[in-house]
Parts: structure tokens; C-alpha cells; sequence
């Protein structure tokens, strides 16, 4: 019993790991054939990883400790979100501590750790980047929370185990109007978060434009390893997150080593197949002028917010 | 159809209708609103129908019937058609977009706009939470979207400066309070339902040449220029 948990749980962590640049790889892939690109194929980020590792470490004259240790704040914090949230299975040693809360103060953690990083090298781009960074996050955080706490509340409890075996014993849940609006919300809210079209563009590297890429340009060799890795691993988590929230379907609620194999397949299958429907429709999207940028986080957070007051008012009893 | 069903079905058309009133606060491009205005045109017909179907009241589905063919056909190909009259034929090099096809500048910006559709649901919630509990029933728990969307639509109907996103708002404001009649009472007379959609449709028919008057005089519906009196 409490074996398969710590087996769910190390699952989790090294297929998020594992697979977050796969997916990224995948993501690529599918924008490049969209486009009539050939592509580098599927594992070319693994690839980029592992040139970037065994480059000499180098850090820019004058940066402190905050430089240093926020790439590898930002992964660990993210395995550990990996670790708590239930991906594949809500049985877990470490089930009664997946609180809502805790996983978004985690998420909010890695970006603070990179944005005092940008701010810590000092150059003009770091800090713009840190800046904007800073906006958006304090946009999306409250979105994230509202959606998630209107998800809780049929369920009576932010834990998020909790919240996700109750969607799969009573599946009208999600389809209710505040369960829509919810999964709307929070998938605005995780494009923003993983800074993906139409927030951020991932690929650019045109000083007016870029958000991520802004702060962490001063990073080499496995530094930048590290912060790619983080990021591409956020995006896995949040991906999971949001399939695991809005169709439960298949994650395990029972100790069985059977069924923690079918969750882990359908994970991967569902976080693959959200992944390549995010790249798809990239390709049709232009991103958002910066100052546009507000307006569409605080629809997204209209969203959240209606879906609360629709769980109050809706809910027919 | 059993009651479970129905209050999922009615939860959903009622979420609908409140989503397309904040989803026109949300856009500019006048084109789409009044597509989105449409849609909230289905939604209310199918709150209608669902009520009718439940409570077995035949004539309820001949309202709803009509009011699917006035307010998701008829009222948007009017303002359509005004739309169209106001938009020039596009031209091949750069020109700055000063037709009446979009919203720029409303009195309120977006972003803000959509934090007060927020605190008018609240305030419509807060309001309707009374009147709820003197007969909590599926429909009657749902009276605050009717209410909300009657809030949006005066919100609209204030901070818009174009005449046709101003007519939009009106509408918004008349589905809101049809759709309050309908979950508070499931729907006034049919003679009364009769006689509020005509006047609708003459109160959108004189508006559009009201419209196309002030176009020919000053050369745009933009309420600003109207300010001032003159003879």
C-alpha cells in the first residue's frame, strides 16, 4: 500500500522530468510540420540539454547567490509541485499536503527565484524582463487561485487530491457552468504562467517583445540547462494540472500497481495530446500587444470570479 | 425530462447568457459582439423552452420560438445591416481605422470595464439573495444572472461611445430584464411578451435610421461630437 504510493509519487516526478522536454520537443514539432518545416524531431531538446551540461559554468562578473541558486530553486520547486500534485495517482504519502495554496506559492517561488535573478545581473534587459515577469505573475496568481477554489468548493476542501476524486465520482461537476468557467480561466491562466502565445512568445529573441527569455538571457552552459529544464517542466506540471482538473478520467484513486500503470499511460497521453493541441492553435495566434496583456488576464479573471459566484447561485439546490 | 437534468440543462444555458454579456464588454470589433449578442439571443430562448418544456406551458415554447427568431435573427441582421451601411469598402494602402467597425475608446478601458462586470454580478448575487429565498427552485436560484446581465447591459449602455455598441447595450439591458421575468415568474402574458418585442424591434428600427441620420449629418455616430446644441 504504501509502497505503490511512493512508487505513484517517484512516477510522477521522474516522468515529469523525464518527459517535459519531450514534450517541448513534441510541441516544436508539431508547430514546425504545421508550418511545412521538417522540424528537429522529437528528443532535439534533450539534445540542446545535454550540449548545454557539459559547457564550462560561467556567471557574469558581480552577480550574487540570487543569481546562482534560482535555477535550481526553480526545478526544485517544480519537483516538488510535480511530487504533490495529483498527476497520476491520489493516494499518495504526500496526498494530505497537495493543498491549492501550497502548490501555487511554489510555482509563485520559482518565478520570484528567476526574477531576482534577471534583476541581479544588473543589465537593462534582465530587469525588464524581471519587471514584466513581475506583472503578469501578479495577474495570474489570483486567477489560479479563484479557479481552483471554485473547483473546491463543491467538494468542501482545497486539497487538491480531494478536488480530483471528487470530479471522478461525480463527473456532472465538470460539466456544470462553474466547472466550465473554471477550466477556461485556469487555461489562460497556464498559458500566461508558462509564458506560451498569446502571453509570451517561447521562441523569440527580439528585445521588444520577449518576457521569459528577457530575464534568464544572461545564463550559460548548465545554468541555462537547468532554467530550460525548470521551465519546460512547469509547463508539463501546469499542462498536467489542468488535464488532471478538468478530465479526471483514469488517475488512480485505489492502491493497485494496474491502475497506477493505465494513469501514468493516460497521463502522458492526455498531457501529449493537450501539448500538441496548444501548438496547433499557436500557429493561428498572434501575440498580444504588452498592454493588451492585462485585459486578457483580467477576463480570465472575470472568468474565475463568475465561476465562484456561479457555484453559489447555480448550483440548484 | 427529469429534474436533475433539467437544472443541469437550465445551469447551463443561464451560464451561457451571463458569458456572452461579459464577453461583449470584453471585445471590440462591433462585428463580433453582435454575433456574441446573438448567441445570447439562443441562450435566453433556451431558457425559455426549458421552462416551458418543464411546467408543460405550451404557449412558453411559442415565446421562446419567437424570441429565438427576434433576438438571435431579426435584431442582429438589423444591426448588422446598419454596420455595414457605416463601414467603407477597405482600401488597398493604410489608412487609420476611423470607421464605426470597432470600439476603440471607450469611456472606461477593458481591463477596468470587465473588474466592474465582476462587482456588478456580485452586487446583482448580494441583491437577488432575498428574493431567492422566498422560493429557492432551480429557476429562481438563477434570478441574479438575469439581474447581472440587466447591470452589464446599463454599464455598456453608459461607458460606449459608438451608437450601434450603445443599441447593443440596450438590447443586453432588454434581455436581462425578459430573462429575470422568465426565472422569477416563468414568463408575463403572452399579449405583454407580444407587445415588449415589437417595441423592441421598433425601438432598434428607429435607432438604426437615428444612426444613419447622424452619419449623413456629422459623419459618425461618435457621442462625443454631440455635446453641444446647436440650431
Amino acid at each position: 500500500m504504501k509502497a505503490i504510493g511512493t512508487a505513484a509519487v517517484t512516477a510522477q516526478v521522474v516522468l515529469v522530468v523525464a518527459g517535459a522536454p519531450l514534450l517541448a520537443g513534441t510541441m516544436r514539432q508539431v508547430r514546425a510540420r504545421m508550418e511545412g518545416r521538417a522540424g528537429p524531431g522529437v528528443v532535439q531538446p534533450w539534445r540542446d540539454l545535454r550540449k548545454l551540461l557539459r559547457k564550462e559554468a560561467i556567471t557574469p562578473i558581480g552577480t550574487g547567490p540570487a543569481f546562482r541558486v534560482a535555477p535550481l530553486l526553480l526545478v526544485a520547486t517544480t519537483a516538488v509541485v510535480a511530487a504533490l500534485v495529483p498527476l497520476a495517482s491520489t493516494v499518495t504519502p504526500v496526498s494530505g499536503s497537495a493543498d491549492l495554496i501550497l502548490v501555487v506559492a511554489l510555482l509563485a517561488l520559482g518565478t520570484v527565484a528567476l526574477a531576482l535573478a534577471g534583476l541581479d545581473t544588473g543589465t537593462a534587459f534582465g530587469g525588464m524582463g524581471a519587471s514584466r515577469e513581475m506583472t503578469v505573475a501578479a495577474l495570474v496568481e489570483p486567477t489560479i487561485l479563484l479557479a481552483v477554489f471554485a473547483l473546491s468548493i463543491p467538494t468542501g476542501s482545497t486539497n487538491l487530491s480531494a478536488i480530483v476524486s471528487g470530479g471522478i465520482h461525480d463527473p456532472v461537476r465538470l460539466a456544470s457552468p462553474a466547472g466550465l468557467l473554471a477550466t477556461a480561466a485556469l487555461a489562460v491562466a497556464v498559458l500566461a504562467e508558462t509564458g506560451r502565445l498569446p502571453v509570451d512568445n517561447p521562441s523569440t529573441h527580439l528585445e521588444l517583445t520577449m518576457v521569459h527569455e528577457a530575464m534568464v538571457l544572461e545564463y550559460a552552459g548548465p545554468d541555462l540547462a537547468l532554467v530550460e529544464l525548470g521551465a519546460q517542466m512547469r509547463l508539463a506540471v501546469l499542462l498536467g494540472l489542468l488535464a488532471s482538473l478538468s478530465a479526471p478520467w483514469g488517475i488512480a484513486t485505489t492502491a493497485s500497481p494496474a491502475a497506477l500503470a493505465l494513469a501514468l499511460v493516460l497521463l502522458t497521453a492526455k498531457v501529449a495530446l493537450l501539448g500538441s493541441a496548444l501548438a496547433a492553435a499557436e500557429v493561428f495566434w498572434a501575440k498580444l500587444r504588452l498592454f493588451r496583456v492585462p485585459e486578457l488576464l483580467a477576463g480570465s479573471f472575470l472568468l474565475a470570479l463568475l465561476a465562484v459566484t456561479a457555484s453559489y447561485f447555480l448550483t440548484g439546490e | 425530462m427529469n429534474d436533475s437534468v433539467y437544472t443541469q440543462l437550465l445551469d447551463l444555458a443561464c451560464g451561457a447568457f451571463l458569458l456572452a454579456a461579459v464577453v461583449v464588454l470584453w471585445l471590440r470589433q462591433l462585428s463580433s459582439i453582435v454575433q456574441v449578442f446573438a448567441l445570447q439571443g439562443v441562450a435566453l430562448a433556451a431558457v425559455a423552452g426549458l421552462l416551458g418544456v418543464h411546467e408543460g406551458r405550451w404557449d412558453l415554447l411559442a415565446v421562446a420560438v419567437g424570441i429565438g427568431l427576434l433576438r438571435a435573427g431579426a435584431l442582429p441582421h438589423l444591426i448588422r445591416r446598419a454596420l455595414a451601411a457605416g463601414t467603407p469598402p477597405p482600401t488597398r494602402h493604410y489608412e487609420e481605422d476611423v470607421s464605426e467597425a470597432r470600439e476603440t475608446q471607450p469611456l472606461v478601458n477593458v481591463a477596468a470595464s470587465l473588474l466592474s462586470a465582476a462587482l456588478l454580478t456580485l452586487l446583482a448575487y448580494a441583491v437577488a439573495r432575498p428574493l431567492v429565498e422566498l422560493d429557492p427552485t432551480p429557476a429562481t436560484s438563477a434570478l441574479p444572472v438575469g439581474l447581472a446581465v440587466v447591470l452589464i447591459g446599463f454599464f455598456t449602455l453608459v461607458t460606449r461611445r459608438r451608437a450601434l455598441a450603445q443599441v447593443v447595450g440596450f438590447l443586453l439591458l432588454d434581455n436581462g430584464i425578459t430573462a429575470t421575468a422568465f426565472l422569477a415568474a416563468s414568463g408575463v402574458p403572452l399579449i405583454v411578451e407580444l407587445g415588449v418585442s415589437f417595441d423592441v424591434l421598433l425601438a432598434v428600427l428607429v435607432l438604426q435610421i437615428l444612426t444613419t441620420r447622424m452619419r449623413a449629418a456629422f459623419g459618425g455616430t461618435g457621442i462625443d461630437d454631440l455635446r453641444e446644441l446647436r440650431d
